[in-house]
């Protein structure tokens, strides 16, 4: 391929503490947030919205991931399904266990009902211990992913050629799921939960907790997307979407850069998958192949993929539209997703969350233009009279105020 | 030994198929930089049109010579007016015409369920596409060979536009160098919507062949469009003879495997020696050399 991937059209962030109130903006609306989901939502929500609600959460996690990975790393990754999966099932795998060891038995009920022998398959045992599976969910995304992105990212193989291996590994992991049947569930997957970590899950005291879980699990990943995004990283991994090369020109290695975009997004799609099983109660290929893992994008795509917020409100209002329509309209809500991609990519490519800006430039543009003489470049005029401060005394390359 | 020829056999139709599909990514992917996942659908509309084209005309073997440059005009068609509505809006984002055609692609698939019906339909094959070949102690079915045939035509013949027509030269100037093509008179915006009817009239006749071999639904894109991107991944860009030979060594590689093994873990095999095969050659078999930093 001979174009370069051009980067998608974005707002650049804002440089960082211009002066007050913007920078108590972002911990305000953070609390705001969390004031939301943390202490509204449960009052307001019946039992039954709140689970689904935990359920666009957990979708929303992925998205976090998907606009740390694509929005600012300009790297598409559409096999976030493989991730997700890989959380969900370690997650499952060890609460199967636990409810049969609580039911007397040794083996899940599937593998009971498969026949497949009287002993547990090795790969299942460790999962048996509560903290081992803990930490898979989230350090075996990450591991599978900085194995694929080291091979992938140092011998700079990138934009479609990335995008086509990380789908065809979500093909090929739902494909071995579904043929693995005796030990994986097939495509019926790991269903029927009950137990979470000696809680019933069925009690809907239980699923409120579930829920709370997954809201904090959700604003802490977005607050680390945040401080990944304002700092030193998150400038160079702008710089990397943006031009690769001049980045390598500048001594930095693009491909780690890259790599760990990938790896924090993988293992947030861990988690995301990990906490979907306790408030869904099942786990299966349907969730995890090409069409998922492209769905995981959309939210992100519509919401806006640079935009933090913008993704994760995406992801939310996508996947309640889903819900929503899909049951009474299976039909339409397809169209209306197929729609959704067109539009939001292919002429909203910043999302709803650049909505007000493409508005307000578009304002700006018919209003500014006729009139030549306006003073608006104020600052693209170089010699301004007045210097407030020596260029010298004040090295700063962000141009902040002391 | 004929466990091996068997095999072989299997994995060389496989990779016709495969083929087959791919030669239209070549065009679309390979040479224009565009990620289409509709080019799957495609395929299904040409496989629609043989099912559509057979209940009308009745005769087997006619209808599907008639299937053949019909369905290459309309997947054709629906190919220009995609280049035309959306992506020369997107040359400039090309990972962005990954999002944009799947989306056509949902669209198109439930079209298909909305007009046909969510079940599989089926077409009669001809009755001199039935019979078997005896070959040295194994036997070749004639369809397969047909489609082994039908996708060497299609490599033979886009060859030849490629390398020695007028619209081959046009095509080759664009992907070399978009800008000075276009300085040179070259209508670029015509030559890309040419090179996508061809690419995805290619799909077209992809789905003509498929309709000898299985059934035809609404999901009969999805199944094979990621291997079909894969075949590109690993030919390299611009070159045909990359396509060829990829299509036919992972054809083979995933029927021994699936011989060996089972077809789930065959898949992730073949995909781990794709990712293996990228570490030696990351551009894949053949490359177009430029200049670009990219």
């Amino acid at each position: 391929m001979t174009t370069t991937a051009a980067p998608p059209e974005t707002a650049p962030a804002a440089p960082p503490g211009k002066d007050r109130s913007a920078r108590l903006r972002v911990p305000a609306a953070f609390l705001a947030g969390a004031v939301l989901l943390l202490g509204v939502a449960p009052l307001a929500l019946s039992d039954f919205r709140l689970s689904l609600l935990a359920k666009y959460l957990c979708f929303a996690i992925v998205a976090v991931g998907v606009s740390l990975a694509w929005g600012r790393g300009g790297l598409l990754v559409l096999g976030q399904g493989v991730f997700f999966g890989l959380g969900g099932y370690a997650m499952a795998m060890h609460l199967k266990l636990a409810d049969a060891a609580a039911a007397g038995e040794t083996l899940p009920d599937f593998m009971l009902l498969y026949g497949s022998g009287d002993t547990l398959p090795w790969w299942w045992q460790p999962f048996a211990d509560p903290v081992f599976a803990l930490a898979a969910t989230v350090l075996l995304p990450m591991a599978v992913a900085a194995l694929l992105g080291f091979l992938v990212f140092r011998r700079r193989v990138k934009g479609a050629y990335f995008a086509i291996l990380s789908q065809a590994l979500a093909a090929a992991l739902a494909i071995w799921l579904i043929g693995q049947q005796a030990t994986t569930g097939g495509t019926n997957g790991l269903t029927d939960i009950q137990g979470f970590f000696g809680y019933d899950l069925r009690d809907p005291v239980n699923q409120r907790t579930v829920y709370v879980v997954i809201a904090v699990a959700l604003l802490l990943t977005m607050a680390l997307a945040r401080m990944l995004f304002v700092s030193r990283y998150g400038e160079l991994l702008v710089a990397v979407r943006d031009s690769e090369e001049r980045v390598r020109f500048l001594g930095y290695n693009p491909a780690d850069v890259k790599l760990v975009a990938y790896v924090v997004a993988a293992g947030m799609a861990g988690l995301a998958g990990a906490l979907f099983v306790p408030a869904v109660g099942i786990i299966s290929p349907a969730l995890i192949g090409i069409v998922p893992s492209i769905g995981f994008v959309i939210g992100a795509a519509v919401g806006g993929r640079a935009s933090l917020v913008g993704a994760v409100l995406g992801a939310v209002a996508v996947a309640w539209a889903q819900s929503t329509l899909s049951e009474s309209f299976p039909a339409a809500w397809t169209y209306a997703q197929g729609l959704l991609f067109v539009l939001a990519v292919g002429f909203l490519p910043g999302g709803l969350a650049s909505l007000g800006a493409v508005l307000r430039r578009r304002r700006t543009a018919t209003t500014a233009t006729p009139v030549p003489t306006t003073p608006v470049p104020a600052t693209a005029v170089p010699t301004t009279p007045v210097p407030a401060t020596p260029v010298p005394a004040t090295a700063n390359p962000k141009g902040e105020t002391a | 030994m004929t466990v091996v020829l068997n095999q072989s056999f299997t994995g060389i139709s496989i990779g016709a198929v495969l083929l087959l599909i791919a030669l239209g990514l070549t065009l679309t992917f390979g040479q224009m930089g565009v990620i289409n996942m509709a080019h799957g659908e495609f395929m299904m509309a040409g496989a629609y049109t043989a099912y559509l084209l057979q209940q009308a005309i009745g005769d087997a073997g006619f209808s599907l010579l008639v299937a053949l440059p019909t369905a290459f005009l309309v997947a054709g068609a629906m190919g220009a007016l995609l280049e035309w509505l959306l992506i020369r809006r997107l040359y400039t984002r090309p990972l962005d015409t990954l999002l944009v055609t799947w989306g056509v692609s949902l669209m198109l698939q439930q079209l298909a369920r909305d007009i046909f019906g969510a079940p599989n339909v089926q077409t009669r094959a001809p009755e001199w596409l039935t019979g078997n070949i005896g070959f040295a102690g194994t036997t070749l079915a004639t369809n397969r060979l047909f489609i082994l045939g039908l996708a060497l035509l299609c490599v033979l013949g886009l060859t030849v536009v490629m390398r020695s027509t007028p619209l081959g030269r046009r095509i080759r100037a664009v992907v070399q160098n978009r800008d000075l093509a276009k300085v040179s008179g070259i209508a670029t915006g015509r030559v890309d919507r040419t090179t996508f009817f061809i690419g995805s009239g290619l799909a077209g006749l992809a789905g003509v062949a498929l309709t000898l071999v299985g059934p035809i639904g609404p999901t009969m894109g999805t199944n094979y469009i990621v291997d079909a991107f894969l075949v590109v991944v690993v030919g390299g860009i611009a070159q045909l003879k990359g396509a060829v030979i990829t299509a036919f060594a992972l054809g083979v590689l995933q029927s021994v495997l699936e011989y060996s093994t089972t077809v789930s873990v065959a898949k992730v095999v073949v995909l781990v020696a794709i990712v293996a095969f990228l570490q030696w050659r990351p551009q894949g078999l053949y490359t177009l050399r430029t200049r670009s930093l990219a």
